[in-house]
């Protein structure tokens, strides 16, 4: 990394080159917009886990006692599209993506630093619409919208949630548009495809599953809004219509969105572990590629939802065996993940931890995808908490662990400042905890015939309420260690210990700038010359042998 | 500005480049690419909507034909030829800027939206022809329900549905829902489009562009072609397709 210098007492950094409101609101610097994004979808964040705690203090008793049904639909409903919308698919890639890969790739900036901060703006609308819906009334429909409940019997706020959800889209279509734009136009000289960090090759994969995906779901949930405005009969039986095909083009998108969400996730870690282990990642093109493999097999699987929804028996034995092949790329990254660690000189620091939380609990939700990949078992788990169990392995136990490991790991470069490593070990040990004392009973649950969407359930089923209280038990410790880290990253912002530019002694690109960085990453446009996670100088390899156990390059 | 000149970059910088691309190449490749890109976006968006056709065409055809069968197959084809000739003027726009004709880039730019213009004139002449039929679906002009003169055998009326055997009003009623979908989608298109080049004539106008700078030129005369395209899709499935069937109208 000799061939530009790491800027010792900078001028300026983003954060101080300039000050103000207006200065953040019409910033066009990646990294301020991914701070905008950050504070924006930990609000969200914020709202769907009131939701949940609402969901799971109803469920402690067999009884519907804190709401009634209506308000309980409305309460998972939203606590569905509050999450998924608005902090799930945006999360890693519109905060962590936005701000780390112009820096991965020796950028100064996005391709389009306006239409980035544009869809930052298209967010928030989209926000501010779907929570006034929630404000005026609610709704009840489910996250999915199935019709024809959602075009032609709820009662609630459906076409205002829809088109703040229609709206939202175009934030993640444009943020993918920026992001493979940026990523083929705007590398560093040196910075061939096979050089580019693990984050970039799967945000790269993300990005083309938004594009292809979102405008699929936009142009659904207009049918759905016109539908209920106008009654157009396209999914009305009665008018000729079928409502089966809204579930099609529902799951055309909102299947590949689950990659959106696990993508991202999923190159954090690959970041993690290599760096981690202070070795170059086992099988980096493997790795690069079962990320492209996810993204292009996570469009031909939709109909697995539809199992139990009158799909012909024969796209159903399709549909069930493309779901099992979804299963080789994952298990492609979690074996090369594990094949990393080996030998490798581990540091258990707090980002590390989430890292290995991932790999357990993706593997669990992995696995019991299988089982609802497969046709017979399904059709016993279908809507039932087995389901809600194992969507929130992937969700929660990947997407949100990996979110937070990239958090504590960029932090210092985020913000100048050092977190306190020892309440972060701490609290990643009670998320990991109370996430599986959460979701683990769920799985009984679902297996013992609990549907999902229900606020009661039998008071003589002693097992299924012992297994609910377990599970809102653990959803109180999530939440415990869910608030530590809020308090002592804010706190850190200003007591935290004043990080260097390379805290970690990584070859990365975006550890050799200053912490936090100027505001164009670099003082001089980087020439690179080195593969990703390359831990050891060439003359060093060639004394030791390649077989030699690497060591870092400085310590 | 003279080339080489009042930089602060070692090679000479355009006024047009921003501050994070290195040099023109780089920036107009980048414009080129994410075009493309939010292109396919744009094709996806209507793919949907095509899908719903393609399926509702399977169900049930009979309809689908009286329905297509009621469309005018005169204006549709004037407005096919009418895109045609605005995707050349547009091309030749491209082509001007490219070679550093101002004036003809100018004057290319205004037939092209010219041609914009009449194609959205011709399609409200349509839509006003479905509205005086009573085709216009569902509640969508509350006042005016669908509800078309279905023609009786023998009834040559034009402004009457003529339903050819097998054929249900319902369905037809869903044929014109995906009609006006779509159409109404391309024509939202276009006046995007006529919003677009207004500014791109503005530019050129005040002499903006010239061989080195012609990115935006060449990126919206992407947009307008793909416009074109969608059209060349639309016409043949919604106004085509199944035409051979009218001699079974009964």
């Amino acid at each position: 990394m000799e061939e530009f210098e790491i800027p010792k007492q900078p001028g300026s950094n983003y954060l101080t080159a300039e000050y103000g409101l207006k200065s953040w609101l019409l910033t066009k610097d990646h990294k301020r917009i991914a701070l905008l994004y950050l504070g924006a979808i930990s609000f969200f964040f914020f709202i769907g886990s009131l939701y949940a705690m609402a969901i799971r203090l109803e469920l402690l008793t067999p009884q519907g006692d804190l709401m009634q049904s209506s308000t309980y639909n409305k309460t998972f409903t939203q606590h569905g599209i509050i999450m998924v919308f608005f902090f799930l698919i945006p999360s890693i890639p519109a905060t962590l993506g936005n701000f780390l890969i112009p820096m991965m790739i020796g950028a100064k900036d996005l391709a389009f630093p306006r239409i980035n901060l544009l869809s930052w703006y298209i967010y928030m609308i989209g926000g501010v619409i779907t929570i006034y819906a929630l404000l005026a009334g609610g709704v009840d429909t489910g996250w999915t919208f199935y019709v024809p409940y959602s075009t032609t019997f709820s009662n609630s706020y459906v076409i205002a949630t829809g088109l703040g959800i229609f709206i939202n889209g175009f934030s993640s279509i444009l943020t993918g548009l920026n992001f493979i734009v940026t990523i083929h136009t705007m590398r560093a000289p040196g910075m061939t495809w096979f050089r580019l960090p693990l984050f970039v090759w799967s945000h790269y994969a993300t990005s083309l599953i938004m594009i292809l995906g979102t405008p699929v779901v936009a142009i659904t949930i207009l049918l759905v809004a016109l539908e209920r405005l106008a009654h157009i009969g396209i999914f009305d039986p009665a008018a000729g219509g079928d409502p089966v095909l809204f579930q099609h083009l529902f799951w055309f998108y909102s299947h590949p969105a689950v990659y959106i969400m696990v993508l991202p996730a999923m190159g954090v870690v690959s970041e993690l572990i290599a760096n981690f282990s202070r070795k170059n990642i086992f099988g980096y093109k493997f790795v690069a590629f079962s990320s492209l493999a996810i993204a292009v097999l996570g469009f031909l699987v939709w109909g697995h939802h539809l199992f139990v929804a009158s799909q012909s028996v024969y796209a159903g034995m399709i549909f069930s065996f493309l779901s099992f092949t979804v299963a080789i790329p994952s298990a492609i990254k979690v074996f090369n993940w594990t094949a990393t660690l080996y030998k490798g000189s581990i540091s258990y620091d707090t980002p590390m931890l989430y890292g290995l939380g991932f790999i357990g609990l993706f593997t669990i939700g992995g696995l019991t995808g299988m089982f609802l990949a497969s046709l017979a078992t399904d059709v016993h788990l279908s809507d039932t908490y087995f389901v809600v169990a194992h969507f929130h392995y992937i969700m929660v136990g990947g997407t949100l662990l990996a979110y937070l490991g990239g958090l504590h790991y960029w932090w210092p470069k985020i913000s100048g400042r050092m977190y306190p490593e020892g309440w972060g070990r701490f609290s990643a040990l009670i998320v990991f905890v109370g996430f599986n004392l959460t979701f683990s009973p769920q799985f009984l649950l679902g297996y013992m015939g609990m549907p999902r969407r229900y606020h009661t359930y039998p008071a003589e089923l002693v097992s299924w309420q012992v297994l609910h209280v377990l599970s809102t038990a653990g959803a109180s410790i999530l939440g415990v260690g869910l608030m530590i880290p809020l308090i002592y990253l804010a706190w850190s912002l200003r007591y935290g210990r004043i990080a260097e530019a390379n805290p970690w002694h990584l070859p990365g690109l975006e550890w050799q700038t200053a912490s936090p960085p100027p505001t164009e990453n670099f003082l001089t446009t980087p020439i690179v010359t080195h593969e990703a996670y390359e831990f050891a100088s060439p003359e060093h390899k060639e004394v030791v042998g390649k077989f030699e156990r690497q060591q870092p390059a400085e310590s | 500005m003279p080339e080489g000149l009042a930089t602060t970059h070692e090679h000479a910088s355009h006024p047009a480049l921003r501050h994070h691309f290195e040099n023109m190449e780089q920036q107009r490749e980048a414009g080129a690419l994410g075009m493309w890109v939010f292109l396919v976006t744009e094709i996806m968006f209507f793919g949907g909507m095509f899908l719903a056709y393609t399926l509702y065409r399977a169900q049930y055809p009979a309809a689908f034909v009286s329905a297509s069968n009621h469309l005018d197959i005169t204006l549709g084809a004037v407005n096919t030829g009418v895109l045609i000739v605005s995707s050349f003027t547009m091309a030749m726009a491209v082509w001007s800027t490219q070679v550093g004709r101002n004036r003809t880039t100018i004057i290319c730019l205004i037939l092209t939206m010219i041609l914009g213009a009449t194609f959205l004139g011709i399609k409200a002449v349509e839509y006003h022809d479905k509205y005086n039929d009573h085709l216009i679906p569902g509640r969508l002009i509350p006042s005016r329900p669908f509800s078309p003169e279905v023609a009786q055998p023998g009834d040559t009326d034009k402004h009457k549905l003529h339903l050819i055997e097998g054929a249900n009003v319902h369905n037809v009623e869903l044929f014109y829902w995906i009609y006006f979908a779509m159409t109404g989608m391309h024509a939202l298109h276009m006046i995007i489009g006529l919003g677009i080049m207004t500014v791109i004539l503005i530019m050129a106008w005040r002499n903006k562009f010239s061989p080195e700078y012609h990115a935006p030129v060449e990126i919206s005369g992407l947009y307008w072609h793909f416009v074109d395209i969608i059209w060349i899709f639309l016409f043949p499935l919604l106004y085509l397709l199944g035409r051979h069937l009218e001699g079974h109208i009964g």
